[in-house]
């Protein structure tokens, strides 16, 4: 497991050093963002001065590495605030809505994934493909912004803005946006998990357990899904993934705070340290999410286990 | 420590039941959409006495494992359907029970092994509970009474040190161990008929006799009544007192193994003898029956075997014999065997 965590080591060089370059190349003065078009060329000398910016840019290349692996992502241009404590705060209502929507997406996308399987060619399964193409096809952003005005503006069953407090409230106004990224996912997850249940019905010891006496529902249940969640764990890798990245825009819909939002509006504002920070948070979890996925397959899985 | 009851008293005497435990009759077997439907096994009928101890043999493609899953209600739907005929256990023809009792009667009255070890365990299961499971599903019975008749079966099987093993997984075990672990899941709760699907034909020569061997034992201890579906007529000889002979889906003869062996009466039949290997001349090649066996469907009129068979007349391309009783002991599908010239 540490030789994994060593293995990331590079890849997260590399994605610092993209974002590096990346913030350099983009058009756009941090100073004048900052400090606003009028701002007198002292001013803007001095605020270069503090914020690292005039030293040369392989220094400044250097600085952000040490920066990153000390956790000292310096402070943002805008506001002062260290760019850590703003990560600090926003992290865990990201971390909130992607849970929250790859439980709920997990949870429906499965059995239903499950059903079209079993009752292939039939109604469970052309719902199945009809509502994995909507889920295809649909940006999340539109689907958000479709429940907002729904359920939010119209209904005002759900709150339009901000995360809440407690812990209804906090689900309170979690629903909508994780529904939002739920629906995706569960016709991705969906879409998976009935092929590959269909695949591992066909197999040899799946007659075994028919022959044993097992009825369909634990034949399902007991020996097809187990082995058809192992397939299934590196898709569900790559959705939460996909999540993450699919909070961007629906902290923006639904105006909710986290790292996503945090990022955007950092960079519509040329806030190197944020965008610097918010980007190596989002790449950790990244890795964080691949670990849990071979760790996941060693639960499944007993022939990785004796290896 | 709860004592596990032995093996032999774990079953209240068979039920008596006047006639054959299996009665098979006049069963098809299709694949594919009605219209084009192609049919892999057709009109074969069969009995099994209780007790007996019965062989089908035939070619790779010759319907055997369809017929076998029919018995267990197994066959693939779609595609496959069985479009004709009866399949009376014990008198009662399971084609006829609605399909939610099934299930009570897999493993518990019928068990069934299968062609192939690697794959027919569940990989993800440790086989103390797959072994388990044939049990909980048929008996009630405590856990730890459970586990200490895994353990028994384990070693009816002969798996070293069973206590250690019920934790493995499938993956630590070769092929062979692998076919003995289904076998021990097969006779978990004393099936009174035991379907065995090429029980050898994956292994090894020298598993494959450890594992014919162990048929012995399983018959001889539980007095089970036993299919073995074979290509091979000298395993069956080994196991069986009588043999069907299959060819194209269709029974071709029917006969104790003694009276095959000395007055077979279909040419397929000699065929299958002279291509049986025999230990002492390792190095003459083996007798091949010329051709192939005809795709499903291919042949529309006459005998299935015109094609390859050496002995055919004219008569045989025209009209397709039926089985005929040729001795009480044997009956044959052959228009020669049954006295025809022309
Ligand atoms: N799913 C299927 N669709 C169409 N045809 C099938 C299907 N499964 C089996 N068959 C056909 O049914 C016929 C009988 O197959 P079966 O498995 O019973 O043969 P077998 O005698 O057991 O042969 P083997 O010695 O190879 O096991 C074969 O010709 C095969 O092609
Ligand atoms: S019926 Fe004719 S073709 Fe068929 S096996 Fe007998 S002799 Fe051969
Ligand atoms: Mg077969």
């Amino acid at each position: 497991m540490l030789y994994r965590l060593a293995d990331a080591i590079p890849t997260i060089w590399l994605v610092l050093t993209l974002v590096f370059i990346a913030m350099r190349i983009l058009p756009g003065d941090p100073a004048i963002a900052a400090l606003g078009d009028g701002a007198l060329p002292e001013q803007l000398a001095e605020f270069r001065e503090k914020m690292g910016l005039n030293v040369p840019i392989w220094q400044q290349y250097f600085n952000f590495l040490i920066g990153t692996l000390t956790l000292d992502f310096g402070k943002s241009y805008m506001n002062g605030a260290p760019v850590l404590d703003l990560i600090a705060r926003n992290l865990p209502y990201t971390i909130q809505l992607t849970v929250a929507a790859m439980i709920l997406g997990t949870v429906i996308g499965i059995p239903f994934g499950v059903l079209a399987a079993v009752k292939r060619g039939k109604l469970p399964d052309s719902g199945m493909r009809i509502f994995s193409l909507v889920g295809y096809a649909v940006p999340d952003f539109y689907l958000g912004a479709l429940f907002l005005i729904g359920f939010a503006l119209n209904l005002r069953w759900f709150p339009i803005n901000g995360a809440g407090s407690g812990f209804f409230d906090i689900l309170h106004h979690l629903f909508l946006p994780a529904l939002t990224l739920a629906l995706v996912k569960a016709a991705f997850i969906g879409r998976l998990t009935r092929t590959s249940v269909l695949e591992v019905l066909g197999k040899d010891y799946v007659r075994t357990a028919r022959a044993k006496g097992a009825r369909e529902n634990r034949v399902i249940y007991r020996h097809a899904l187990r082995n058809a969640l192992l397939p299934l764990a590196t898709g569900m890798g790559l959705s939460l993934l996909a999540t993450l990245s699919g909070s961007v825009a629906v902290e923006l819909v639904f105006n909710r705070p986290g790292i996503g939002r945090l990022l955007i509006q950092s960079i519509t504002e040329r806030d190197y340290g944020v965008i610097q920070g918010g980007v190596v948070v989002f790449a950790l979890m990244v890795v964080f999410v691949n670990l849990m996925m071979d760790l996941l397959y060693v639960v499944i899985d007993p022939r990785i286990r004796v290896k | 420590m709860t004592i596990a009851p032995s093996l032999s008293r774990q079953q209240p005497a068979a039920s008596v039941h006047p006639g054959p435990l299996l009665k098979v009759e006049d069963l098809s077997i299709e694949f594919g959409p009605k219209g084009t439907a192609v049919r892999v096994v057709e009109g074969v009928s069969f009995t099994i006495d209780t007790g007996a101890a019965v062989g089908i043999v035939g070619e790779s493609g010759s319907g055997k494992s369809m017929t076998s899953l029919a018995v267990m209600g197994l066959i693939p739907s779609p595609p496959g359907r069985i479009a004709t005929g009866r399949i009376l256990f014990e008198g009662v023809d399971l084609l006829g029970l609605p399909r939610s009792r099934m299930p009570e009667i897999r493993g518990r009255d019928i068990a069934m092994i299968f062609q192939e070890p690697m794959s027919s365990l569940n990989p993800v299961m440790t086989i103390g509970d797959q072994i388990g499971e044939a049990i909980k599903l048929h008996q009630k019975m405590g856990r730890e009474e459970r586990r200490q008749r895994v353990v028994e079966l384990l070693k009816l099987v002969g798996i070293p040190d069973p206590e250690r093993r019920l934790g493995a997984y499938p993956h630590q075990f070769s092929g062979g161990m692998r076919q003995r672990v289904m076998i021990a899941m097969a006779v978990a709760c004393n099936p009174k008929l035991l379907i065995a699907d090429e029980p050898t034909t994956a292994l090894d020569v020298t598993i494959q006799a450890q594992v014919l061997e162990l048929m012995h034992k399983i018959r001889r201890t539980l007095n089970t009544t036993i299919l073995l579906i074979s290509h091979d007529l000298g395993v069956i000889a080994d196991i069986c007192e009588r043999v069907i002979v299959m060819y194209a889906g269709k029974v071709v003869e029917d006969a104790d193994v003694k009276t095959i062996f000395r007055s077979p009466k279909h040419p397929y039949t000699r065929g299958l003898l002279q291509s049986i290997p025999r230990l002492k001349d390792e190095n003459t090649r083996l007798y091949q029956i010329p051709g192939m066996v005809p795709l499903p469907g291919t042949i529309k009129q006459g005998c299935p075997f015109f094609p390859r068979c050496p002995d055919r007349i004219d008569k045989c391309a025209r009209e397709t014999p039926p089985l005929l009783e040729i001795t009480p002991q044997q009956k044959a599908a052959c228009w020669v065997s049954a006295g025809a010239t022309s």
